[in-house]
């Protein structure tokens, strides 16, 4: 008994240690965006003092933040379901279809990923111009969607091999068409990795940085044009940029805290049992 | 599959007509911009100079190449994304065994760590460069003071090291959640079986939760390394590449040596430089990898 | 109501809906700094002087503004109506025919009004492409009560070796003083900006007169020498990630004794809301070794239009408008007349207003119009520019050297190295271009 009441006393502080240096950036960004300009960069750094919504008046004066955050949130979204929608198909035929060239396939759609962005800037701003996506959210979550895709693709696959077969047999024996197999087999046991390919495709293009400031000017800007407006102008900075940074976090963190419940309530093999 | 007689045709239209849309879509990506890239990296065509233009051969690829810059770069680029690779993986297993345990708050304790991943990089970059590893004003500088230490000056004496913490620091989250993901499915009865037969705590994880959790190891790796091999915000923000080239990858070479200079020729053909490469160092580790994607 | 009373009513809101409803649409690009800040703040002032223009604004760091505007200008992508661009530009493209020539200004905008140099730096072939927004030269700070401490007496021109001597009076890091504090961050228009200006006032060039890189030569052996030098043993740790934003957190919050860097700084470090040194300021001109030519940079933020815009007449508006002197008098009024912008016109520096509250402003004057890009060297050259030079390769060289500098300064090569690889990647740069 006092083992393991010592032993759950170690994880505890281990975990929490860890959990605490390792958040610890984060929270002191969160802190600085409560001090005055003077105080953000004071020496030594300063754990108390008089806390100041100056940075976040500031902020929101200067910059719509509800548009911006507007437009990150339909973007991001956006691209993530249409990207689910396309990749699950795909993953499902990898998964439980697989033929000699599948593995050819996965690692194609991986490769396209491995262009820097900084190379095809011009040729993607010219057929944009041309088309006349730019600074249009249909362009930029169509961006998007193409550049999640791969992973999409390749996490959802991962996901369903691990789905065992005999169920997805039992419910082919018992008439099941691919898509009832699909909607009320897979993914119900699936649900979690699908959940967290869906979080982490909207994360990756919350805080996608390229395109983003590339592709848009005013009307389909994101939150991160909105971050860049404040990062290292002339002057003091900091606790502006810390007050519009968690400002640009809370929703993804607030999403984040949700989704997590479910991804963590892990697979359930009830069928099986 | 192959048990079922009629199943293979059956399977391969089905097989084809569920991947169109995903493989279509992907094709024109690829195709288009990709085809003009290819294009452009043949051809001499500078924004800022549109007097000049014509073929170009292959002098944009022997510039590039001739670069005595390059090796530095790539060397930079296989450090950089070893070690951050090294670092999450094994962090992320490690922490990911951790955070399984029941502990107390251990939901609120699981986002904390999870959410580095959720900040922008380019802000990861900025906190890290002002907030924490300032000689003068930063968090690091007034520790390493209070224990007798002398600051470190980060960016000049370690600037590789430095953008491999902020990066790793970014990415251990997302080790972490594929990881701890995946490690809910090890079967309990597994485990209890194992603790029965006497198996100590580091044998069950060596042979029990290791091997359950290669596959989602493998998805980290191969995602990971496509993110890593293009890291370009965090430098931008902080080193600029340097001190000289120390902190230069290949992506940032690309950008120092073209699009600064906004020659789309040089981009281009940097950019499928940096395809071919990526691309060797990616059949490289799936050989290593390869098991676990046919199991 | 009858109908005849409700007719002149409802006519005049029927106007005031169509002329709103007709209101166009421009949108601005520009730098995030603290004037641009408050030009976007005063939107609403222009939009009621003119209610059938509203305006759109994108506000981004330099170098990311930069890359977007040149982006976009080059391909004629039309995102833009207004664009903040510097004297490096202007020329470039001005000579590209990206820009819309500004020549029929309205006669009260005064062009003659604008500081001569500055104008030159806007024009092309004899006409104006760009409205100077602000202007600015570098010049020297230091502190009076540190100084006062050490005894010395600052004379109407500096020079280096005085300033080297002077940092070694007053270094003092046990106590978080660092002798000086100068830009060590790699960019064309950070560390080089400087350093430029330290080259030339040594003797030095960037290009010959046939436009081969001089980095190798002995004027910019003995400027980096000296530099590096005066930085190690003086300056603050971590220099290399310092720009111009890092070294006046530094400066204000009291941990430098000098700081040699742009006029536009003066407005801020001398404000005691942003500043704790605000009365312990000390001016004096840049310092100067072997020739007063260059030894203080030139710059100006300029609104252009580019020929890709659709809306150039209500752009023309805005940017007459935003560099206008009643502009100026507007910012003074609203938010005090040390945040003025700098530079640009004679009349801010003859206001009275403005002479009172920034004792500065006859340095910044001064230094302005002795700033001459078209000589910024005892040699001749073949470029114009102080900290610069006027042709679309220099960005990239200019980078190039400053990383190679910056290495320099963090002792990971000697300045030997560091100089003969900048010279070598200039010259491979140059050849590339076509240059010989």
């Amino acid at each position: 008994m006092n083992q393991t009441l010592s032993k759950k006393l170690v994880l505890t502080l281990l975990a929490w240690f860890i959990a605490l240096v390792v958040f610890f950036p984060i929270f002191w960004m969160i802190l600085t965006s409560f001090k005055t300009e003077g105080e953000a960069v004071a020496t030594p750094p300063s754990l108390f003092f008089d806390p100041t919504l100056a940075g976040y008046h500031e902020v929101m004066a200067r910059a719509d933040y509800v548009k911006f955050a507007l437009n990150s949130v339909i973007v991001s979204v956006g691209s993530t379901l249409l990207a689910l929608l396309v990749a699950i198909p795909a993953a499902y035929s990898m998964a439980f279809l697989p033929t000699p060239r599948t593995r050819g396939t996965l690692l194609w759609m991986l490769s396209t990923k491995m262009l820097p962005p900084v190379g095809v800037l011009m040729p993607i701003y010219l057929i944009f111009r041309d088309l006349g996506l730019l600074d249009s959210l249909t362009g930029l979550t169509i961006v998007y969607m193409l550049m999640n895709l791969p992973i999409v693709v390749w996490m959802l696959y991962t996901f369903f091999k691990d789905v065992p077969r005999d169920i997805l047999e039992a419910g082919r024996m018992d008439g099941a068409g691919t898509l009832q197999e699909v909607l009320y087999l897979l993914m119900p046991l699936t649900l979690p990795g699908i959940a967290s390919t869906g979080l982490l495709s909207v994360i990756l293009s919350w805080n996608e940085a390229f395109w983003s400031l590339n592709l848009t000017t005013s009307d389909a800007a994101p939150l991160t044009a909105f971050i860049a407006s404040f990062s290292s102008p002339e002057g003091l900075f900091w606790a502006k940029l810390s007050a519009a940074s968690t400002m640009a976090i809370a929703p993804i963190l607030i999403l984040g805290w949700m989704t997590q419940k479910q991804m963590v309530r892990g697979l359930t093999f009830g069928a099986v049992k | 599959m192959r048990d079922r007689a009629s199943g293979r045709t059956v399977g391969g239209m089905r097989t084809l007509f569920l991947q169109a849309p995903a493989v279509s879509m992907l094709l024109l990506w690829m195709l288009v911009p990709l085809g003009m890239t290819l294009w452009f990296s043949f051809q001499r065509y500078n924004l800022l100079n549109p007097m000049i233009s014509g073929f170009a051969g292959l002098d944009n690829y022997t510039y590039l190449l001739t670069d005595p810059a390059l090796w530095t770069a790539m060397g930079n680029t296989l450090l950089l994304v070893g070690w951050v690779l090294a670092i999450t993986v094994v962090g992320g297993t490690l922490l990911a065994v951790l955070f399984q345990q029941e502990f107390f708050g251990r939901g609120i304790a699981r986002l904390l760590v999870i959410a580095p991943f959720f900040v922008m990089p380019t802000v990861s970059a900025l906190i890290w460069k002002n907030m924490m590893m300032h000689p003068v004003n930063g968090v690091l500088a007034w520790l390493f003071n209070l224990f007798g230490f002398h600051a470190v000056d980060w960016f000049s004496s370690l600037p590789l090291t430095s953008i491999v913490i902020i990066v790793s620091w970014e990415w251990l989250p997302f080790a972490l959640l594929i990881l701890l993901t995946a490690i809910q499915s090890l079967d309990d009865d597994q485990v209890e079986a194992a603790r029965m037969d006497g198996a100590g705590p580091i044998a069950i994880f060596w042979f029990i939760t290791l091997p359950h959790l290669k596959r989602a190891i493998s998805v980290v790796i191969m995602i990971e390394m496509i993110f890593l091999l293009t890291i370009f915000a965090e430098i931008f923000v902080t080193t600029s590449g340097g001190p000289g080239l120390a902190s230069t990858n290949l992506a940032y070479l690309i950008y120092i040596r073209a699009l600064l200079d906004f020659d789309v020729g040089g981009a281009s053909a940097g950019g499928v430089i940096a395809i071919i490469l990526a691309n060797i160092v990616a059949i490289f580790l799936v050989r290593t990898v390869a098991k676990n994607l046919e199991t | 109501m009858r109908l005849q009373h409700a007719i002149i009513p409802l006519a005049g809101a029927m106007a005031l809906a169509s002329v709103s409803a007709n209101a166009e649409t421009i949108t601005v690009a520009t730098v995030n700094n603290n004037d641009m800040i408050i030009m976007q703040g005063l939107t609403d002032e222009f939009e009621k002087a003119h209610p059938d223009i509203k305006l759109d604004w994108v506000v981004l760091e330099e170098n990311v503004l930069r890359q977007r505007l040149t982006t976009d200008i080059a391909t004629d992508g039309g995102q833009f109506d207004v664009m903040t661009i510097g004297t490096y530009e202007v020329p470039i493209w001005a000579k590209q025919g990206w820009l819309t020539q500004l020549d029929n200004l309205p006669e009260d905008y005064d062009k003659a009004d604008i500081l001569k140099p500055i104008r030159d730096g806007l024009s092309h072939d004899g006409s104006l492409y760009a409205l100077p927004f602000y202007g600015e030269s570098s010049m020297m700070y230091y502190r009076k009560d540190l100084f006062d401490k050490a005894g010395i007496e600052v004379p109407e021109q500096p020079t280096w070796d005085e300033v080297h001597d002077w940092a070694s009076k007053v270094n003092d890091p046990d106590n978080g003083v660092y002798g000086i504090c100068l830009r060590g961050k790699p960019g064309w228009g950070e560390n080089m900006a400087f350093l430029s200006t330290l080259v030339n006032t040594y003797g030095g060039r960037w290009f010959d007169e046939d436009w081969h890189p001089e980095i190798d030569s002995p004027a910019w052996h003995k400027a980096i020498n000296f530099y590096v030098d005066l930085m190690n043993n003086y300056g603050p740790p971590g220099a290399t990630s310092n720009g111009f934003n890092e070294n006046q957190a530094l400066f204000s919050s009291g941990k430098c004794g000098m700081w040699v860097d742009a006029t536009s700084a003066a407005g801020r470090i001398y404000n005691p809301d942003e500043s704790k040194v605000a009365d312990e300021l000390g001016f004096a001109p840049a310092p100067i070794a072997e020739t007063p030519k260059g030894s203080h940079w030139l710059w100006s933020w300029a609104l252009a239009i580019p020929k890709s815009s659709h809306a150039k007449d209500a752009a023309q508006t805005f940017i007459t408008w935003a560099t206008s002197k009643d502009y100026v008098k507007l910012v003074g009024e609203k938010k005090g007349w040390t945040s003025v912008p700098p530079g640009t016109r004679e009349s801010t520096y003859q206001n009275a207003n403005y002479q009172k509250a920034a004792p500065f402003a006859d340095f910044v004057l001064k230094a302005i119009q002795t700033a001459d890009p078209t000589d910024p060297s005892a040699k001749p050259v073949p470029y114009t520019g102080v900290q610069y030079a006027d042709i679309p390769e220099f960005q990239a060289i200019g980078t190039q050297v400053g990383q190679m500098i910056a290495a320099a300064l963090a002792g990971q090569r000697s300045v030997d190295q560091a100089l003969s690889a900048a010279q070598r990647a200039a010259d491979r740069t140059m050849r590339q271009a076509g240059y010989y």
